[in-house]
């Protein structure tokens, strides 16, 4: 059977996010708990979760989660990242053993600070150095994928339903203050643990819901940039998209959103206004970027979250809040689980980011 | 008002010219292409050494050149002068349909290629010197006058002359017994009306470069016409 | 005449007598002669020998009392040397001439969009209901910028280079005014213009009646440069340099004088009866850096208002050279397939050189994401689009939009007899008599022609709603939305789509 990435495997999907805006730090057992009134939107292929703030004693390292398939890979991969970063840290990332999650590969964290040495050589900053370094690892090397890249954030993620992936983790062990969680239904799968979601490429990472019909456009083009959709999913083709349109293009949350989830001609030709204008000129720059078909995600970054809707909303999407806690899923149920109190519950609209960001100075 | 073209881009360099007043000076020319493209109204003269392409599809400007130009002056031109006190590199008025270019020197390969005319729109192109081979390609209008002025011992006209010519007269003044034709054209010595018919261009070139027009005798130039307007049509059978 | 010389004409008029009345429409409408009033026998009768199955007369036949068949009579069979081969033969050796052809190569050779099939959502994703639900359509063309630049209040710096904006990925190829008539070129014109497309002069120039259609005229300049001039760049929305043809790559092209009459001498602004020679290379043109030359010279002379379309033929290394093309300034890459039609071409060059469209263009979509440079032109293929599929699958494999020419003119009535280039077209198309371009009605033309491209337009509408994509922007490119059938690993490898079944 082939393995994820060498062949496009579609899947459904149950999402969901909180952020404290006030920076307070939450731990993980909410969400899992959040995960388990959508039980019926996975299928045990796939589960996994992002957390935000979790690392603030290494906060200046980009820490690395890998897998590995063996210990020959995991050396290979030492080997490699000597070359160019300072490693100070390097442990296993701690795990709780549980019947429900099995073929378990050795998961290894890092780390890591690139070398001004060799960042002055080769002329790149530290996070175009490391993007490029992860999609090396991740392509070139036999039996290695680091599925975590970012600063003071980490992906966790495995073949299983959400909840067994996340007693797993011993996510009830970490303290952040965003953390996304990914619930997979792929149509079928050899159950590879890379092929889990999050994605995540330095601190963006996605989750997403639905099947874009747009893929290979949208793989095409981005491929141009140096990216490799390695894994065939809509997801990671999304991250990447994210990485590029945000750190490399400069563009903002909302720009991106007028150009992945872009509002139709036929909206856009009535008002002449300033906005139309500059929608209409992201729509012409960045046709290839423009994702059909049914998706909702949440995108989380350093200090953030955004959740988004396919222009046409074919998939479901809540958001909701309590105090200084905002709340993102595909269903309500899910939100309530954990805050049955939960206020202004709203669905957004096709196309419309929500975007919460921690008050400055509290991440 | 003069443009001083040290360090500046065609881009640059032709914006400066479109915003200039009627009568400029270029400076400093080093390379810059696609000087006074499309240009209208305005005369200019240039110092240095113009890029290719000088004055494409010219309509009714005038441009002087104290020094050289490169290759495809007055490419696909329609209205205007052009006149170089030097030499000219290869496609010298490609495709020219009408208006005037002048150069003192000599000329490269392919001087007038496929030049036409229509009606009044005769586009004419004198040489002083001597100019490369396929001289008047596919010539279907205009007129070429070669001079000849500095002959130094090499050829007046290098080789294939006139292939696939189908229009137009080519004027070349002096001994042509060196020149093969092909077959398709006739060459006969110039009569009183052909003469009368380049006089006005000849005239021009001798003010433009001080040269004695009386130094040019009607009699020694060879006028080259196409032999029958369809040359290609027995080439094909219908399938 | 010498025996040697009779060739067994290709087609049989076949007339019911019953049915005959001796109204003799079909003489009048026959331009070709081909048939005539015996007024010994009191009947109509037919020289098949001049017959070139054109159709006119079958269906302007008030009684239909023709049919036109291919002539039975033939040579002993033989799989090597064909009828036509021999024929071919025979007229070479009776006149000494190159074989000329009209239209696009009519070879078996494989058409590959017929071995292209289109995917459709079944429950991971929905499909999405064209009729009643946005289905978007619209294209630009052009240069997108690399950079974000800002305002100084943050905003976006909107300026583009220029776009060409087409309502349907359909435009219609360039046919010079001569190898077409006068009305041919306004149903064309008028056509765009309702449409939201363009059309394309072509190397003839631009007749002065059409100015008015500027806004939706793509302006051209060939090796010949006729009827180029500064108000001629202008006018036009955009301008393309055609550097070759599929139909015959690597030659120009040669309108008789016979066709240099009245306005197509004035628009070519060329004298009457002289022949318009269009030089095989573009003398300013010898390398790729003299393309970038040419391009930048039409840039500066229309003072970067116009998009600057470079016109390939599909050749052996068409991906490297489109590559070059991008890197030369311009702005859309037009594509022609070795099927692409012609007014007139040696029959050995149309039916030998090239390479076909599907082939082409996936290797040069290809070719320049590899080098990152996709987004730095627009991609436009012609040579042989023959429907709404063929549209749907060239840009699934990476086109943004297409050129008809073939099909535009079928829609004008055209019966694809072939015989373009003696300029006696029957349906008033190809040719510059008044008495025949008077047949072809440019109200109905242009009529036709939307009828024709909102059609298409359906379909296509209908073939996205299928996929779940409801932008024709996220169909480009995205080759995963086709699967191959009938083909081996190489050509399956040079599409870029997997095999059905995979």
């Amino acid at each position: 059977m082939l393995k994820e990435g060498e062949v496009r495997i579609p899947s459904g999907c149950a999402i969901a996010a909180m952020i404290s805006t006030e920076g307070n730090l939450m731990t993980g057992e909410k969400i899992v708990k959040c995960m388990v009134p959508m039980h019926d939107r996975s299928n045990g292929l796939g589960g996994g979760f992002a957390a935000y703030g979790i690392y603030p004693e290494y906060k200046d390292f980009y820490a690395f989660h890998v897998f590995f398939d063996s210990h020959d890979a995991r050396l290979e991969c030492e080997k490699f990242l000597k070359e160019g970063f300072e490693i100070v840290k390097s442990e296993d990332v701690p795990i709780r053993k549980i019947p429900e999650i099995t073929d378990v590969p050795i998961i290894w964290r890092y780390f890591v600070s690139p070398m001004s040495s060799v960042l002055s050589r080769l002329q790149l900053d530290d996070r175009e150095f490391v993007s490029r370094c992860v999609t090396k690892l991740n392509t070139k090397f036999d039996g290695v994928y680091v599925f975590s890249s970012g600063k003071n954030m980490g992906t966790f993620k495995a073949v299983g339903f959400p909840e067994d992936v996340g007693r797993f983790y011993r996510l009830e062990e970490y303290q952040g203050y965003a953390w996304t969680a990914h619930g997979r239904y792929p149509t079928n799968t050899p159950g590879w643990w890379g092929g889990a979601h999050p994605f995540s490429l330095l601190d963006y990472s996605v989750v997403h819901n639905g099947e874009i019909s747009s893929y290979d456009a949208n793989r095409r083009f981005i491929e141009m940039f140096g990216y490799h959709c390695s894994l065939q999913t809509d997801t990671e083709v999304i991250a990447y998209i994210a990485d590029y349109l945000l750190r490399r293009r400069q563009l903002s949350l909302q720009e991106m959103a007028w150009i992945v989830s872009a509002p139709f001609w036929s909206v856009l030709d009535r008002p002449n206004t300033r906005e139309a204008e500059q929608i209409a000129y992201l729509r012409k720059v960045f046709p290839s970027l423009l994702l059909t078909g049914p998706f909702s995600i949440v995108l989380g970054f350093t200090g953030g979250i955004m959740a988004l809707n396919d222009r046409a909303k074919l998939r479901s999407m809540v958001v909701a809040e309590k105090d200084d806690v905002h709340f993102v899923a595909s269903e309500e149920a899910a939100i309530r689980a954990i805050e049955p109190d939960a206020e202004n519950v709203y669905a957004p609209i096709g196309g419309e980011p929500i975007i919460f960001r921690v008050k400055e100075g509290a991440f | 008002m003069v443009i001083d073209a040290k360090n500046k881009q065609f881009n640059e360099l032709n914006r400066d010219i479109w915003l200039s007043n009627t009568e400029g000076k270029i400076v400093n020319c080093l390379g810059q292409r696609f000087i006074a493209a499309g240009l209208k109204d305005k005369s200019i003269e240039i110092e240095g050494t113009p890029g290719n392409a000088l004055g494409a599809y010219l309509n009714g400007a005038s441009i002087f050149v104290n020094g050289n130009a490169q290759d495809a002056v007055g490419d696909t031109m329609n209205e205007g002068t052009i006149v170089i006190h030097g030499n000219v590199g290869d496609a010298a008025g490609y495709a020219m349909r009408g208006g005037e270019i002048y150069v003192a020197g000599n000329a490269g390969y392919r001087v007038g290629i496929h030049m036409k005319e229509y009606k009044e729109k005769k586009p004419v192109i004198v040489i002083g010197g001597r100019v490369g081979s396929f001289l008047g390609e596919y010539l279907a209008g205009g007129r070429i006058v070669v001079l000849g002025t500095n002959r130094d011992d090499k050829p007046l006209v290098g080789s294939f002359p006139c292939a696939g010519m189908h229009g137009g007269k080519i004027f070349l003044y002096g001994d042509i017994s060196a020149i093969i034709f092909p077959s398709h054209v006739h060459t006969k010595v110039a009569t009183t009306t052909d003469w009368k018919e380049i006089e006005p261009y000849v005239t021009r070139f001798c003010e433009f470069f001080g040269f004695d027009k009386n130094r040019f005798i009607p009699d020694n130039f060879t006028v080259v016409t196409p032999d029958g307007a369809n040359p290609y049509k027995q080439l094909y059978v219908a399938n | 005449m010498n025996p040697l010389d009779y060739v067994v004409p290709h087609f049989e008029v076949i007339r019911n007598f019953d049915r005959c009345t001796n109204c003799r429409a079909c003489e009048r409408q026959c331009a070709n002669d081909a048939h005539f009033f015996d007024p010994k026998t009191q009947t109509m009768q037919c020289d098949d020998s001049k017959c070139v199955n054109c159709q006119r007369c079958v269906c302007t036949c008030p009684t239909h009392a023709l049919k036109i068949v291919e002539n039975d009579a033939s040579f002993r069979r033989n799989a090597n040397w064909s009828g036509e081969a021999i024929t071919e033969i025979y007229k070479q050796a009776s006149s000494g001439g190159v074989l000329l052809s009209s239209m696009g190569n009519p070879t078996s050779n494989p058409v590959y969009w017929d071995r292209l099939l289109i995917n459709a959502s079944q429950v991971t994703n929905p499909s999405i209901d064209p009729l009643r639900e946005p289905m978007e359509t619209r294209v630009f063309l052009g240069k997108k910028p690399s950079e974000t630049v800002r305002n100084p209040d943050g905003t976006l710096n909107t300026d583009l280079p220029p776009q060409l904006e087409l309502e349907t990925p359909v435009m219609f190829s360039a046919m010079s005014y001569g190898s077409i008539s006068y009305n041919a070129h306004e149903s064309l014109a008028r056509a765009s213009r309702e449409l939201g497309v363009f059309y394309n002069t072509g190397e003839g120039g631009l007749h002065e009646d059409f100015y008015k259609y500027g806004a939706n005229t793509i302006v051209q300049v060939a090796s010949g440069r006729f009827g180029v001039h500064e108000d001629y760049l202008n006018v036009g929305a955009a301008i393309e340099i055609k550097m070759g043809q599929g139909a015959k790559p690597g030659i120009g092209g040669h309108l008789p004088g016979a066709k240099i009459v009245g306005d197509v001498s004035r628009t070519r602004m060329i004298p009457e009866g002289s022949d318009a020679i269009s030089p095989a290379p573009h003398h300013d043109v010898y390398s790729i850096e003299d393309l970038r030359q040419l391009v930048f010279s039409l840039k500066e002379a229309t003072r970067y208002q116009k998009p600057i379309i470079v016109k390939v033929a599909a050749v052996h290394n068409i991906a490297a050279i489109a590559s070059g093309v991008a890197r030369s300034g311009a702005d859309i890459i037009a594509l022609d397939g070795y099927r692409g039609g012609t007014g007139a071409a040696p029959t050995r060059i149309r039916d030998n050189v090239g390479i076909p469209i599907e082939l082409a263009l996936a290797a040069v979509d290809k070719r320049l994401r590899d080098e990152g440079i996709r987004n730095n032109v627009s991609i436009v293929v012609g040579g042989s689009i023959r429907n709404s599929a063929d549209v749907v699958k060239a840009i699934a494999l990476g086109a943004d939009a297409c050129y008809i020419g073939t099909a535009a003119l079928l829609a004008l009535g055209c019966r694809l007899c072939r015989t373009c280039s003696s300029g006696k077209c029957n349906w008033g198309i190809a040719t510059q008599r008044p008495e025949l371009v008077k047949r072809l009605n440019p109200d109905i033309g242009c009529k036709r022609l939307v009828n024709l491209l909102t059609a298409w337009r359906r379909e296509i509408m209908e073939l996205m709603g299928g996929m779940g994509i409801n932008s024709i922007e996220a169909l480009r490119g995205n080759r995963l939305m086709l699967r191959g059938v009938n083909l081996n690993e190489k050509e399956l490898e040079i599409l870029g789509v997997l095999h059905a079944g995979e």
